[in-house]
């Protein structure tokens, strides 16, 4: 479009209509004016159907989540920052270093377009930030009622470098359990937002880009086994997981499991468990017992590591159970999580 | 966390239980009957059971208000949101408790009936307000402890003049669902009683008295925090030792003798004692649960809707009942873990985390799926 030819996209008051689905030049605009804008990057701005990428060497590692996320803004984040961590972590887990995102993005009819912007802003540092830019994009505009302004998904392309090989199912009998800080931070935040609570100090999430803690923890040249971040179900979750695929029980001791003490007084409040509420910006390591130390004392120097402990071990169990010993020094199961503890965490 | 970890402190713990192993008897057996399901839960969830000698056996009791609905009265719910088209309001677990044919809230909702979860009466009431041209129905459920809210928020639907607001009352009346255990012929043997905590907080310790002078019953009111629990389990085989049986509290911080006489007279105010209440586990028994003083029917959707009360009976195969009762554990129960589990209860004894089937299989089931003893 000529400039001077038409009319600048309203962001300050506009909202999305239908035209800014339809492939016409209100699209065009809105893509020209607010994506193109804030995500700038020479793959998007070849602006044709896709992104066409330089050789890559080295196995590649691709991973794609869709986040729903309510509400929009959070303490410590929004849908934009957390589309981009959550699928870059997904890639990260992997041990791949990241090195492409595409995002689509399904806007609900009447979605304010400075909330929009906003969203994509917060998209594009996270991407600033991160290395890893956004290359491949789409839009779609539903209905208004038919979504809930903004739904984003994303996939993330990574490369993993020779000799890297992590998989939920190699976790072993005497491995230890490591776990980079506290947990349930991103889904306190969330559940405190939605529900009104104010506590003395606010529950922020946790979202955060894992990738280069992954590559410093590769770097110790520690045998790792898995590397997974508890995001939905928690911690939890993913141990139940791990132990499923590897076959192996596991053994945890409540005591060493870090938990801030608001997110700890929130979840008793709201009659929950730390150990089943998401995070977006944790992770958990298995590596062999051995290297246990030299790898906690490389997740503790780095920022996003500081709380990190070793939370327990792998044992041998048929029944693939995660066990953990009490505060109290009974011994308990974690279980799966049973049902749907808080919809639309991430 | 102040005033929690105070009462989950490892060490303490170590201390009483230091002290159980040392005075409980070894030539004898001391069989428990938690009561509530918030101490079924503080048990698995702490692990107590590994802090008790193995002749200390804790039997779960009926006191969770999931378990001991029966599923005629699920079914009134449902056939109020399927049938009648009104806004059926329950707690989160409630939507879960299995019904006739498969039924649940949770899935006469997925076949388009109107069930919100509501996390009080409150929220029920505000939805009435909302919506003043659809009838909405809040299912009312549990013990002593969830009455005086429900009173008082159908004394604010009569203040505001709320009449599109009525309730489903299945409150039901702790002491009742003792004595039925204890009277039972052939039942459960105990030796003593952890007595409820926050339902205690309402009606204080004295309606327990008469299960330790004619039952000659130990009774121990405990708070849900574990070392309450540890505690009163010591309290109590002090008490059996001792050849003694009476009322103890060692819920001093919230419970009195008396309880709260203003909670009282709101709920005496509201409801009547009805005739007969069929229970779950515990069969019909009289006067054991409430319902709405004549002054308030408008308020009552049974009558209302005309929703007469069918009885149905439990799933074969399912031991709810004789576990509500104390005579059976979850794990001797056939369908425990195959057929029933958290995600696919058949039972509600697997449905609420405060059931003693979930809280086992939750919690416990790595001790009886390697043949040990259960908790």
């Amino acid at each position: 479009m000529k400039p001077g030819y038409g009319r600048p996209l309203d962001i300050r008051h506009g909202r999305i209509d239908m035209s800014h689905g339809g492939g016409g030049r209100a699209m065009a605009q809105l893509i020209e004016q607010l994506f193109m804008a804030e995500l700038d990057n020479p793959y998007l701005a070849q602006g044709s159907d896709g992104a066409l990428l330089p050789e890559v060497a080295g196995r590649l590692v691709v991973a794609t989540d869709s986040h729903v996320v309510s509400p929009l803004f959070f303490p410590g984040g929004d849908i934009g920052c957390l589309a981009v961590h959550g699928t870059l972590n997904d890639v990260a887990m992997m041990g791949a270093r990241p090195l492409y995102l595409t995002a689509a993005f399904i806007l609900e009819e009447g979605f304010p377009l400075s909330d929009l912007q906003r969203i994509v802003s917060s998209m594009a540092r996270a991407s600033r930030e991160t290395g890893v830019p956004v290359v491949a994009g789409d839009t779609k505009v539903v209905e208004r009622g038919k979504g809930d302004g903004v739904f984003i998904s994303t996939t993330g392309v990574g490369v993993v470098a020779e000799g890297v090989t992590l998989s939920g199912h190699t976790a072993r009998p005497g491995d230890k359990i490591l776990l980079s800080g506290t947990i349930g931070d991103h889904g306190m935040a969330i559940l405190s937002q939605r529900e009104g609570l104010s506590f003395d100090a606010p529950i922020v999430s946790d979202t955060a880009a894992l990738h280069e803690l992954v590559a410093t923890m590769l770097g110790t040249g520690a045998q790792i086994r898995v590397l997974r971040d508890p995001t939905r179900g928690g911690l939890a979750t993913a141990l139940n997981e791990i132990a499923s695929q590897s076959g192996v029980g596991m053994l945890l001791e409540e005591a060493a499991i870090p938990v801030s003490a608001a997110v700890s007084a929130a979840c008793e409040f709201l009659g929950l468990d730390p150990l089943y509420v998401a995070n977006e910006g944790k992770l958990i390591a298995i590596c062999a017992a051995g290297h246990a130390d030299r790898l906690l004392d490389a997740m503790r120097a780095h920022p996003l590591g500081q709380a990190a402990a070793i939370i327990g071990e792998v044992v041998e169990d048929d029944h693939a159970f995660v066990q953990m010993k009490t505060r109290l020094g009974g011994y308990r199961m974690v279980d799966w999580l049973a049902g749907e503890q808080l919809p639309r965490i991430c | 966390m102040k005033f929690v970890d105070e009462f989950r402190d490892g060490q303490l713990a170590q201390a009483i239980a230091a002290h159980i192993a040392r005075e409980a008897r070894p030539e004898r057996r001391y069989r428990l009957m938690e009561f509530c399901g918030g101490h079924t839960h503080a048990i698995s969830r702490y692990g107590l059971a590994d802090l008790l000698p193995t002749n200390v056996r804790m039997i779960h009791g009926p006191g969770c208000p999931v378990c001991v609905l029966p599923i005629g009265r699920i079914d009134q719910a449902i056939h109020l949101a399927r049938e009648q088209g009104v806004i059926l309001c329950t707690y989160g677990d409630a939507m879960r408790i299995p019904a006739s044919g498969g039924a649940s809230l949770l899935r006469a909702r997925t076949q388009g009936a109107n069930v919100r979860m509501v996390y009080s009466i409150e929220d029920a009431l505000k939805i009435a307000r909302d919506h003043p041209q659809q009838e909405v129905v809040f299912l009312a459920i549990g013990f002593e402890t969830t009455t005086p809210p429900t009173a008082a928020a159908i004394l604010q639907a009569a203040a505001e003049g709320l009449d599109n607001f009525s309730i489903l009352c299945n409150h039901v009346l702790t002491p009742a669902a003792m004595h039925a255990i204890l009277a039972a012929e052939g039942g459960v043997s105990l030796d003593g009683f952890v007595g409820p905590a926050h339902v205690s907080t309402v009606i204080g310790s004295q309606p327990y008295e008469v299960f330790a002078k004619d039952y000659r019953k130990p009774v121990v009111i405990a708070g849900f925090e574990p070392l309450d629990v540890m505690q009163a389990i010591l309290m109590l085989i002090r008490q059996v030792n001792e050849g003694r049986a009476a009322v103890e509290n060692e819920f001093t911080r919230a419970v009195t003798k008396v309880g709260n006489p203003k909670a009282q007279a709101l709920v005496d105010a509201v409801f009547e004692p009805r005739d007969v209440f069929e229970w779950r586990g515990l069969g019909i028994l009289p006067r054991s649960a409430l319902k709405l003083r004549t002054q308030y029917a408008a308020f009552d959707a049974e009558l209302k809707f005309g929703v007469g009360y069918q009885a149905v009976p439990d799933h074969k195969g399912c031991e709810c009942a004789a576990i509500l009762r104390g005579e059976k554990h979850p794990q001797d129960c056939k369908i425990f873990g195959t057929a029933c589990t958290p995600d696919t209860p058949v039972g509600a004894c697997m449905v609420s985390s405060e059931g003693a089937c979930a809280a086992h299989y939750s919690y416990g089931r790595f001790r009886t799926s390697r043949g040990g003893e259960a908790a």
